[in-house]
């Protein structure tokens, strides 16, 4: 069985495909190869271009090619005053946001590939010129360029593989379970993401939690500390798996040195304060754990920054490990 | 083709970045007159207005994922412009790291996923290397699509390491870097880079890359042609001789080059310089006489040039003029072009600087520039990777920024960008970015000069019945646009 995948890229920076080819054991072509996955077009990848994609989109739309998955990569630009003209899809004259909406309508499965597809992401941050949307969602609300009743021919909503950008895994296991006919729509959150990436937060497995414990804080960029009290880091409450999961070998946000922003989440572009700061009232943070009272998290982190080890409190404002930690030797009996 | 002029539109362009349209005018068989088409709009300029300026290191890298390091270190100078600070030494070294990984796994894509696979399809059936071109460059199943796939994906494990991750990095900071190197991340450093060095030297080059980096005057090259070592380089010389590539995509040989990777040269020099290459010559920047015309753009205020810190974008929906969402830079009132062959021949590279003497800015010279750098590039980062100095700074802290303005340069894959701020108040009031590919695809300006790329589609030759013409593909793809951040 063939799974056959056509994939549209609107208003996005093409990250997420960027992202994908970098896919590894096995590399994206094997994956793919290995799931029944084909890319009936792909802007990046195909070899086809100019009058042959297009005789490819008429076939889809005839009929003639099954499409299994839509794929969308980038919002969905319904500017200037509803006529989509921000992106008219090259070489059809036609608005991408039209394209959009004739292939959802006969697709079995519709992915959005990215926080942009998903939600709108940076392109609809304010002002919006373009009336950028996500294909099911406006931000946190169900609408965007399909509607929000919109189900594909499975009878799935769009599948939201939230991300800025998307891990290469989360993209490639997604098109994998759909193929295998094993993505219920049980197994999305309630913003339409697949809970085996989004029902984890990125605190998990942050090596710095040990930090996290006692409050001892990163000050200033390249500092080892927690990035939670003043350099911005949402982790707590970010719903991805980036920390058990590694980027490009063994990497993730918080491991490069700088806070995780959420980008999985609708409207993280525009937190209503800094990115890379974190907002604060009363010297408390703003955005504590969700599921987390604040008193409790006020005593619990006065009373651990009490007990700060001396090692966690220098180790925190430094780049390097100045303390490290105690090696017991047992004495000879 | 027949006798009468003709019109053509191609598109959707793909195996380039990002939303592209061209549309052609012919007669007898060439191309007489192209209109380069940047059918997507997305306004990151005035989403940055009006915010923190720390914000644009969030923001600016995401114009574009495919050079989102490139956007995230211009943002960065520019902001440490204002701020009135200079990166600590290794930060600065780290960002010209990770700013060179970029940079090297594009022109590795571009060679392998955009460009190649061109030699692989049916109008080159009957050419005597076009097995050889099918089993390795066919798009998605050449020989050598997978492997360099691996390896490029080896190559982002420097940005896993280092970075966090790619694309969309934030490790890069006005004041250096986030995350400081210690001996252990210095030698896996390593032997990533040697792991890739090793590929590249297997099936790229087929040789040393320090060999590739020593090539100096086109009848080496010859040679290489004819008896060098096997390998993805040699077979383009092969067919880019029968093509005569280098007869194709000739634009005005203006290059245009920023100075990359700050202080990676030699005694706190960028590793290649900025300025302008000429009529055989070399001529400084001068920043001063860069501005922006918007008479075929989409874009409001149409009746004078903009300098970048008092540019606008002001998208004009209901425009008939305008015929791309791309603005026309202009340095002197001329057209540039920029990219890999912009910075080799800025460099005095002998090898490039004597084939733009031959024939200029070519598909063919485009092409060797790009894969001399990715030689050069990856000797220089080994360089860098030893350089580091676990234990000293990584980062200077931030300044204030209330009011100002600086340009943050920089040099993406493909070319020659800056980021104009100005900052009022600590808000942005106003953020400029002029991108590589806005260079090089910019439509006509109130003169009516063709852009770059409109220029070297001039002459291009059609064959009967082709609607894709096979010669403007190869021509477009040699300059590896990015629309993604030419409208950004
Ligand atoms: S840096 Fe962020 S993710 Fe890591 S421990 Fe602190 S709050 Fe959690
Ligand atoms: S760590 Fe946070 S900001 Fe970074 S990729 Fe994961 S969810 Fe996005």
């Amino acid at each position: 069985m063939v799974y056959n995948v056509l994939w549209l890229q609107s208003g996005g920076c093409g990250g997420c495909t960027m992202s994908m080819l970098a896919a590894e054991a096995p590399d994206l072509l094997t994956t793919l190869e290995g799931a029944g996955i084909r890319f009936l077009w792909h802007p990046s990848l195909s070899e086809a271009t100019g009058a042959e994609a297009r005789a490819i989109f008429d076939d889809i739309l005839a009929g003639r090619l099954p499409l299994d998955a839509f794929c969308v990569e980038g919002a969905l630009l319904r500017g200037p005053n509803g006529t989509g003209k921000f992106h008219i899809l090259a070489g059809t004259g036609e608005p991408a946001v039209d394209w959009a909406r004739r292939l959802a309508a006969i697709a079995r499965h519709v992915v959005a590939v990215g926080t942009c597809a998903a939600y709108g992401g940076v392109t609809a941050a304010s002002p919006n010129l373009l009336d950028a949307c996500g294909l099911a969602y406006e931000g946190f609300y169900p609408g965007g360029a399909l509607g929000a009743s919109f189900r594909s021919r499975s009878g799935l909503p769009v599948v939201n593989i939230a991300g800025c950008p998307t891990h290469p895994n989360w993209v490639t296991e997604t098109l994998m379970l759909l193929a295998a006919e094993s993505l219920s729509e049980d197994d999305l959150d309630p913003l339409g993401r697949p809970r085996f990436y989004a029902d984890h937060l990125v605190h998990h497995g942050c090596t710095r939690n040990e930090y996290y414990e006692y409050k001892a804080s990163a000050r200033e960029p390249s500092d080892l500390g927690c990035m939670m009290e003043h350099m911005g880091c949402i982790g707590t409450q970010a719903h991805a798996d980036c920390n058990t999961r590694a980027w490009n070998g063994e990497g993730s946000c918080t491991r490069g040195g700088y806070a995780c922003i959420h980008c999985t989440a609708p409207e993280f572009e525009e937190p209503g304060h800094l990115f890379l700061e974190t907002p604060k009232i009363a010297g408390i943070p703003v955005g504590l754990p969700t599921d987390m009272p604040k008193a409790w998290f006020v005593a619990l982190s006065s009373l651990a920054k009490a007990a700060t080890p001396e090692r966690l409190a220098r180790n925190a404002t430094s780049d390097h490990v100045l303390i490290p930690p105690v090696t017991r030797v047992p004495r000879r009996s | 083709m027949s006798e009468a002029a003709t019109r053509l539109i191609v598109g959707p362009f793909n195996r380039v970045e990002g939303d592209l349209e061209v549309r052609l005018e012919m007669e007898d068989g060439v191309v007489t007159a192209a209109f380069v088409n940047a059918t997507l709009f997305r306004g990151f300029e005035r989403i940055l207005e009006g915010r923190d300026p720390s914000d644009a290191l969030v923001i600016a890298p995401r114009i574009c994922g495919i050079c989102s390091v490139s956007q995230s270190h211009a943002a960065a100078l520019a902001l440490a412009g204002v701020m009135g600070i200079a990166p600590a030494r290794n930060g600065q070294i780290a960002a010209n790291i990770t700013l060179a990984t970029e940079n090297l796994a594009d022109h590795l894509t571009h060679f392998h996923l955009f460009f190649m696979p061109d030699f692989a399809r049916g109008p080159y059936r009957d050419r005597p290397w076009f097995d050889r071109a099918e089993a390795r460059f066919a798009a998605l199943r050449g020989a050598s699509v997978r492997p360099m796939m691996q390896t490029r994906a080896l190559l982002l494990h420097v940005m896993g390491l280092i970075a966090g991750h790619w694309p969309h990095t934030l490790a890069i900071q006005p004041g250096g870097f986030s995350r400081g190197v210690d001996a252990r991340d210095k030698i896996k450093l390593l032997a990533i880079l040697s792991g890739v060095r090793a590929a590249l030297e297997e099936r790229l080059f087929g040789t040393a890359l320090e060999r590739v980096a020593a090539l100096a005057d086109p009848e080496e090259l010859s040679a290489w042609r004819m008896h060098g070592p096997e390998g993805d380089f040699r077979l383009f010389l092969e067919i880019a001789a029968d093509l005569h590539l280098e007869t194709l995509g000739r634009a005005y040989d203006r290059f245009l080059c920023y100075g990359a990777y700050p202080g990676g040269g030699a005694d706190g020099a960028p590793l290649y310089p900025s300025g302008l290459f000429a009529h055989g010559l070399e001529h400084p920047l001068d920043l001063e006489a860069i501005a922006e015309d918007h008479t075929y753009a989409r874009m409001e205020n149409r009746g004078l040039m903009h300098p970048p810190f008092m540019g606008s974008t002001s998208p004009d929906g209901a425009d008939e003029q305008g015929y791309s969402w791309c603005k026309a830079p202009r340095l002197s009132n001329e057209p540039c072009e920029t990219g890999a062959l912009a910075r080799q021949v800025m460099d005095g590279q002998p090898l490039v600087r004597a084939l733009v003497a031959r024939a200029g800015g070519n598909v063919f010279s485009r092409v060797i520039a790009r894969l001399l750098e990715v030689a050069r590039v990856l000797i220089q980062m080994e360089t860098w990777t030893k350089a580091l100095e676990p234990g000293a700074p990584w980062c200077v802290p931030a300044g204030t920024i209330g009011t100002g303005r600086a340009v943050g340069l920089t040099e993406a894959a493909r070319g020659a960008l800056g980021h104009w701020l100005r900052v009022e108040n600590g808000r942005i009031a106003g953020y400029q970015i002029i991108a590589p590919t806005t260079w090089n695809f910019s439509p006509r300006d109130a003169r009516g000069l063709p852009g770059p790329l409109e220029r070297a589609l001039i002459g291009a030759p059609v064959q009967s019945g082709e609607t894709t013409p096979v010669s403007v593909q190869h021509i477009v793809r040699s300059f590896d646009p990015c629309m993604a951040c030419t409208v950004h």
